[in-house]
């Protein structure tokens, strides 16, 4: 099944702490009288410029496999790996928050607007995870609605570009969504347009199958180590 | 208290208007352009610099500040006509090729302009060449490259061969920076410098002057 998806703009709206922290301010820290400001501002630039939409396409593991392979170029030991092959449904995203937003950014920018211009970049990366997890929420309803998955199953998100799978895996990924339908497409680079998109794969299954440590030697490189939190949330749920 | 010194401490809490009503202030005072520009614009923002890499304030107020410097210097830009803007030289920058990130490369500029470089943005997805070509005509000393993805690092060692190419690598030194990129990754392509974030690229950038002179 494939299926474009609608996102109401108030579902797009990330809170102020996931704003701030992609600025770089620490959740412990108390941001500035004028950063609360800018924040207020720009929620109201956001709302006004903001064109979400989201797509999926289901997909068997093994074309996904395909997909996953991409040019050749993934690492040899990858997460992802080995959590696809035991998932119990699979589905390709991409979602966006739409042009007009980094239009928006780069005006600013050349206009000296300098502080909002940075608040609205970071405002939208927020955003466009909002619209990811909707997407991803309704993909997971729409299992169950239909009797494919239990209430129990969770679904987690992988992307191109991160744990090894290689950015050029977009290409494939691409050529079987055609999320040009939305207004999203890719680059020579693998890069998508408009910038503020993210696409990748919905894996669904039990909860077991997402949680991995994170000594693979792709991990070394990694700055974030964010799997874990995504893993605790698993595991939290399962307590 | 001092002109300047409230020109600087205004710049520091992103005032936009009293940075340029002071620098006015400070100008109808016989305070030469020079002196307001160093010790009361550059200044404020080298504080501010200061406190963002100790953590004590954040990326908007950052933002902010850099938009009440630019303020004060339009006012001071027309009476350095003749001479041009004092700068402590011209660094050409821009996103590497197939690359359409450009909020880091932005910071940095805004960074480098607040500590004084006259900055050319060449903007994002820039071609090898432009960046030598642009470094070549506006006699640029450092040409800084930025890339967000790990297909578009590559670039980065173009733009470093055609600076050797042209044998210009003595006279223009290149730095680099971004998500993905290390200080391993910039040796290993021949980078003279890497920025590990906008402060520390201001500083490279000014060591990479030093090196120059």
């Amino acid at each position: 099944m494939r299926e474009i998806i609608e996102i109401a703009t108030e579902d797009a709206l990330p809170t102020a702490p996931d704003v701030f922290t992609i600025q770089g301010i620490p959740t412990h820290k108390k941001p500035s009288a004028t950063t609360v400001q800018l924040f207020t501002e720009t929620k109201k630039i956001f709302t006004a410029c903001v064109q979400c939409a989201g797509i999926t396409a289901d997909i068997a593991i093994a074309a996904f496999d395909s997909v996953y392979a991409g040019e050749g170029m993934n690492e040899v030991a990858t997460p992802l790996d080995g959590i696809f092959r035991k998932a119990d449904n699979l589905a390709l995203f991409a979602v966006t928050v739409g042009a007009a937003v980094s239009q928006k950014i780069d005006y600013l920018f050349k206009t000296h607007e300098y502080a909002l211009a940075g608040m609205l970049d970071a405002f939208a990366s927020a955003g466009a995870e909002k619209v990811a997890d909707c997407v991803q929420d309704h993909y997971r309803q729409r299992l169950i609605r239909e009797n494919v998955a239990a209430e129990k199953t969770v679904v987690l998100r992988y992307s191109p570009g991160y744990c090894g799978w290689h950015m050029s895996g977009q290409k494939k990924l691409f050529d079987y969504l055609e999320p040009g339908e939305i207004g999203i497409t890719l680059l020579d680079s693998f890069l998508m347009k408009p910038l503020k998109s993210i696409s990748g794969v919905f894996v669904a299954g039990s909860k077991d199958i997402h949680v991995f440590k994170d000594d693979f030697p792709i991990c070394s490189e990694c700055q974030t180590h964010s799997c874990r939190s995504r893993i605790q949330d698993i595991q939290k749920k399962r307590a | 208290m001092d002109m300047l010194k409230e020109i600087s401490q205004h710049l520091q809490g992103g005032s936009k208007e009293k940075v340029a009503d002071m620098t006015r202030r400070a100008l109808a005072a016989n305070i030469p352009p020079k002196e307001i520009l160093d010790r009361g614009l550059i200044d404020g923002m080298n504080v501010i610099g200061e406190k963002y890499k100790a953590h004590e304030i954040f990326l908007p107020d950052v933002l902010l500040a850099a938009k009440a410097m630019y303020a004060g210097m339009d006012v001071l830009r027309p009476l350095f006509i003749k001479e041009g803007m004092p700068s402590l030289g011209t660094v050409v920058i821009g996103t590497v090729q197939g690359d359409l990130h450009d909020i880091g490369k932005n910071l940095v500029g805004i960074m480098l302009k607040g500590a004084g470089f006259e900055v050319i943005d060449l903007g994002n997805d820039v071609a090898p060449e432009a960046f030598v070509e642009t470094a070549k005509r506006e006699h640029a000393s450092v040409i800084g490259m930025s890339a967000l993805l790990t297909t578009t690092m590559p670039a980065m060692k173009r733009v470093i061969e055609c600076v050797q190419k042209e044998g210009l690598n003595g006279r223009i030194k290149t730095i680099v920076g971004g998500a993905p990129v290390s200080e391993e990754y910039a040796r290993e392509i021949g980078a003279d410098a890497y920025g590990y974030d906008s402060t520390h690229a201001v500083e490279c950038v000014k060591k990479l002057m030093t090196d120059i002179s």
